[in-house]
């Protein structure tokens, strides 16, 4: 009875605990049950995951109006897995928030912070789970919204502004995504996605699909900080409260792909997509630059945080480019890459968040000298960035792997190259930080640190443990991303 | 021909004159200014898509079969609503910028942030 | 209760593992602390002697780990090669102990238990390289090797040591991501398996250029195997305390680099297949060209531990000849050379460190006259020197002859040369040493304060290098088992 709500109660428990949080006049209270409601998402998406990971694909009518006039909710293997990162993330993220907003947050903004979390989450879930256009345009601007207020909530004042410019440029992103799917309306008069994708291909030559095809693009890339208009993003993830980076630094972009990818495969089709509109030859060398340039950038960051934002930027341009090679093993490897950075930013921003508890911020030159002074800490965040670099044993190791094969599959060994030298880069990004809280001494006028509380370090390391569980056992990322690609690719290979 | 189109040319005109302000001011008021009619534009180009040519208000009504389409303006409420809390929270957050920085000039800003920057790095 | 031979090699793995815990946990008290890493070490000696008699009759046991990726797995067969190797490495743990607490008591060392953690772990990398039954697991602990030696390397923590921890971790990361692991990634992709198979795995599958190509990759993609211009990071390793160097050069890293390069020719190429590479002979002569120009560099030098580290840049690339000469006697000499060249270089490390530790003395030109205040010490170093030049009755001798053998079975005349040359290069790199610790008369201005009237280094130093010293001269006289194994190198079993 209850499962056959499921896909709804995903997307409506944590809309309806949103105002809830606030109403209740607790701090602790509104954490404590926020927490609760997390792990309840995380829990219907993995019932979800498992009813759909054979293949089957479940059907939601809202209030009953059959589609395409009402809104319809479906899940098949991509959305449940997406669903699973998302509600995975959070899961860890609002349990680990209480004790690192008390440094970082004035404590009349925490109730605040849980109900903006929470719709966040919810409009995350909604995007990955409608099968609506429209409806989800709004529930991306539910998450962009929520994300702005979160974002604008760090200590520093640049925090404004840097919420300020993500709202501009995601407005603007959104705006294009409206136009693109009132255009698709204008064509077909319809906006369910699957009568959409019926629709759509006896329009092949039309102009004004065309025009949608190209909005559509550009505001999904402004929201998943494709090069270049990734320039909201590292000081969005700077400058937000540490929990909040590690919420939407390993959710938001990737929500964004999967509604890309979610268009350019089944409203649009792979046939429009890549043959018609050759979207692969926009796609590829922007993955190209943004995986340059992006590491290029983070080898100079003096601020860890803006460092591993840099790194995002790169790591987008990971999946973008396995998108545009256009096979399945290519699409597997971006789909995998979906839940591993998931795991490897999600893990390294809530460490940061533990130094930056203890420490007061994360700069690199302040970590000197934690290696000893918080073992747990650092050695948590070495893991990640042995995740990051795609050291085997790690979850960074098997996308990695599934991006190199497509690039040899397809015969493109410059890429090969490419996808190596990064690697290589990532080395230099992240040794430099290795090296100065290991081999550098604590200067002696700073002040004695201990190490960060089991609040902290238990979410943490439990996301870095994911980080090595999968990357050793990666049947079920691999599977569902396997399953997904192949779906996605819909038997009508290229 | 082309004036049988006419109000896609008031979507564009509105598009561009919205995303000119949005990127060419420095004020960051005029910046959601410029913001607000970049997003109106879309609501004209939504609502003008639903109109019917001869076609009345979608009342049920004696002796009307031609009705304009209804869901497009259903949806622009919607993106109205939407567009309002945009603006609100933009709104707010310049506030505090004001607060803050004490401007809310953008070029004055990324100078205040370049002093601070310099400090922190001595 | 019966060890079946997978237990054993689980054993080998974990026991340098638990032995790193137990380390952390004793931290506070230095005996029980060292008490472990001893007991640890035998243990491991004993394991790893115990598979010997399996291996001998023909067994290849063989166990699997976890499943990365479909068909990819972590999993580890003992094959003659790695008997070898992880005797070797077995067998010295535990005199390398023994010498680690006397040296590093004696100079009273900081982060002492880091030291000892990292060491065990190295060890169980170790086996793991030793033991690996694909090329990916060997990868693996290829890089579990890097990482873990890292913090030895740059123990000393000030800015010197921290410098040439970079260059080691620059070069020997860089070749084995950039170079390395395309190439286990392009065996994979044109095979299917990464298994190390008797006669190798790629006939059929790559030949022609692409087959030189690929084979250069491995060969500069080891880049512990230290072959010009991958050498770099051996000199910049010396600021290592020296049982770490002995560690180094003897048991662990530049051994797990070679002992790759046979195994990769043996049991990936086979060497039928690499004969028909177009211009496999050039790989051949770089080996060549390290061999002697490491030996001439080794002339120039005047700090002792230098002088060694291009001893050892030269000796390795003996094996790589032996590997790529393509014969299967010059295949026995590598085999056997692993082996020798370990227990000779560590007795001369061992010497070195000795020597320092009594008269903190580093430079050949100062050693004038010491061999009457340390007999033991130059004792060994004299036996290590001529197992180097391979004279009998030391063991290098053993395994040049069959170099020599196999090279003049191939008609690789410029490797017989190389071979000859670089013995004299060796006598005369060594000879002066031994000449003026004996012959020549004290220098009393040599003597540095504080050491005037040193005598011999303490006791666990003294013994442990005894114990090698007289290893070497035992495995000149007694081959067999060695001998035994390097003769099943690359054998298919009946």
């Amino acid at each position: 009875m209850i499962n056959e709500h499921l896909p709804a109660l995903q997307v409506v428990v944590p809309l309806l605990a949103a105002p809830i949080c606030f109403l209740i006049l607790n701090n602790r209270l509104s954490w404590l049950f926020a927490s609760l409601v997390s792990w309840l998402c995380f829990a219907m998406a993995i019932l979800l995951v498992m009813e759909v990971k054979d293949g089957a694909v479940l059907h939601y009518e809202f209030g009953g109006w059959a589609p395409p006039w009402g809104i319809e909710y479906s899940v098949d293997v991509l959305n449940a897995y997406v669903l699973l990162i998302v509600s995975g993330i959070a899961a860890v993220v609002f349990p680990y928030s209480w004790t690192s907003i008390q440094k970082e947050i004035p404590e009349s903004h925490h109730r605040i912070y849980f109900t903006a979390m929470m719709l966040c989450l919810a409009g995350l879930l909604g995007m990955t789970i409608t099968g609506d256009a429209f409806n989800l345009f709004v529930l991306l601007e539910i998450s962009s919204l929520s994300s702005y207020t979160l974002i604008s909530l760090g200590r520093d004042r640049r925090a404004l502004t840097a919420s300020f410019q993500y709202l501009i440029m995601g407005t603007i992103g959104a705006t294009f995504i409206l136009i693109g799917v009132g255009l698709l309306y204008a064509l077909t008069g319809t906006l369910n996605m699957a009568d959409l994708a019926s629709k759509i291909p006896a329009l092949e030559g039309s102009r004004t699909l065309q025009a949608a095809f190209a909005f559509l693009v550009v505001g999904f890339g402004l929201k998943l900080a494709m090069f270049p208009l990734h320039l909201w993003l590292p000081n969005a993830y700077a400058f937000a409260p540490s929990a909040v980076s590690a919420f939407i630094g390993s959710t938001a972009t990737k929500v964004a792909i999967y509604a890309l990818l979610r268009f350019l495969y089944t409203v649009f089709g792979a046939d429009f997509s890549f043959n018609f509109m050759q979207v692969q030859w926009l796609l590829m060398p922007l993955a190209v630059a943004s995986i340059l340039f992006a590491s290029m950038v983070a080898m100079f960051q003096d601020g860890i945080k803006r460092l591993l934002a840099y790194s995002s930027v790169a790591q987008i341009g990971y999946m973008l480019l396995g998108i545009s090679l256009v096979n399945i093993t290519g699409l597997t490897g971006t789909l995998l890459h979906l839940f591993n950075h998931a795991l490897m930013k999600g893990g390294l921003f809530l460490t940061l968040g533990a130094i930056a508890y203890r420490v007061g911020d994360t700069r690199v030159k302040s970590i000197a000298g934690l290696g000893q002074a918080m073992p747990f800490t650092m050695g948590a965040f070495v893991v990640g960035a042995l995740s990051l670099i795609g050291v085997p044993l790690t979850v960074g190791f098997i996308s990695k792997w599934y991006l190199i094969l497509a690039t040899l599959e397809k015969g493109y060994w410059p890429l090969t190259v490419l996808i190596i030298i990064s690697s290589l880069m990532a080395v230099v990004y992240t040794w430099r930080i290795i090296e100065t809280a290991y081999f550098q001494e604590r200067p002696a006028n700073a002040p004695e640190v201990k190490e960060a509380p089991l609040s902290l370090l238990i979410p943490a390391w439990t996301l870095i443990a994911a980080n090595l569980y999968f990357g050793i056992n990666s049947r079920l990322s691999t599977d569902l991303a396997t399953g997904a690609a192949k779906m996605l690719f819909g038997g009508s290979l290229l | 021909m082309i004036l049988d189109l006419y109000n896609y040319w008031v979507v564009i005109f509105l598009m561009m004159s919205g995303f000119y302000t949005l990127i060419a001011s420095n004020h960051l008021i005029k910046k959601i200014v410029g913001l607000n009619i970049f997003q109106s534009s879309v609501f004209m180009l939504y609502i003008s898509m639903g109109k019917v040519a001869g076609g009345t208000a979608p009342i049920a009504a004696e002796g009307i079969d031609t009705y304009s389409n209804p869901l497009p303006h259903v949806l622009i409420l919607t993106a109205i609503v939407v567009g309002i809390a945009t603006t609100s929270l933009a709104l707010a957050l310049v506030i505090r910028i004001k607060e803050s920085y004490d401007t809310v000039q953008e070029n004055e800003i990324l100078e205040l942030d370049r002093i601070s920057d310099e400090e922190t790095q001595a | 209760m019966m060890l079946t031979p997978q237990d054993l090699i689980l054993l080998a793995l974990c026991i340098p593992l638990l032995t790193a815990f137990a380390i952390f946990f004793t931290n506070p008290w230095p005996n029980v602390r060292e008490g472990f890493t001893l007991v640890g070490s035998v243990l491991l000696f004993f394991t790893v002697a115990a598979l010997t008699p399996h291996i001998l009759a023909g067994e290849r046991p063989t166990l699997a780990l976890a499943e990365i990726l479909p068909g990819l797995e972590i999993s580890f067969t003992v094959e003659p090669l790695g008997m070898i190797f992880a005797l070797v490495a077995a067998t010295l743990w535990p005199i390398n102990s023994l010498y680690s607490i006397g040296y590093m008591r004696a100079n009273n060392e900081h982060k002492q238990t880091r030291f000892y953690i990292f060491f065990a772990i190295a060890l169980s990398s170790v086996m793991g390289i030793a033991f690996a039954g694909n090329l990916l697991s060997l990868f693996v602990f290829y890089e579990v090797l890097t990482l873990s030696t890292y913090p030895l390397v740059t123990h000393a923590g000030h800015e010197k040591a921290r410098n040439a921890g970079r260059v080691y971790l620059g070069i020997l990361i860089s070749t084995s991501i950039g170079l390395l692991l395309p190439a286990v990634i392009w065996v994979w992709y044109v095979s299917g398996t990464t298994d190390f198979t008797p006669g190798g795995i790629l006939e059929g599958h790559i030949s022609g250029p692409l087959l030189t190509l690929l084979a250069a990759l491995f060969v500069f993609g080891i880049g512990k195997a230290a072959v010009m211009p991958t050498h770099r990071w051996l000199p910049a390793a010396m600021v290592a305390p020296t049982p770490v160097s002995a560690l180094l050069h003897a048991v662990a890293v530049v051994k797990a680099g070679v002992f790759s390069v046979v195994k990769v020719v043996a049991y990936i190429f086979g060497l039928d297949l690499l004969k028909t590479a177009p211009g496999i002979e050039w790989l051949l002569y770089i080996a060549c060209f390290t061999v002697v120009v490491a030996s001439i560099i080794a002339l120039q030098q005047d700090n002792l531990k230098k002088r060694l580290a291009y001893s050892t840049i030269s000796q390795l690339s003996y094996v790589v000849m032996g590997a790529l000469i393509l014969a299967p006697l010059s295949l026995i000499g590598a085999s056997l050379h692993i082996a020798v060249h370990a227990f000779g270089k560590i007795t001369l490390f061992f010497a070195a460190g000795s020597i320092y530790t009594a008269s903190k003395k580093t430079n050949i030109s100062q050693l004038a006259g010491i061999g009457r205040r340390m007999p033991w010490t130059m004792t060994a170093f004299t036996i290590g020197a001529i197992s180097m030049i391979a004279l009998p009755p030391a063991a290098g001798f053993l395994s040049k002859w069959y170099l020599l053998l196999g090279a003049s079975q191939e008609q690789q005349y410029i490797a017989m040369g190389v071979i000859v040359l670089s013995t004299l290069l060796n006598a005369a790199y060594f000879v002066p040493v031994i000449y003026s610790a004996f012959l020549k008369p004290e220098d009393p201005n040599q003597l540095i304060e504080h050491k005037r009237d040193h005598k011999e280094s303490p006791l666990p130093m003294v013994i442990a290098l005894t114990m090698t010293a007289a290893a070497t001269i035992l495995l000149f006289l007694f081959p067999g088992l060695v001998y035994e194994l390097a003769q099943a190198v690359g054998v298919p079993v009946s």
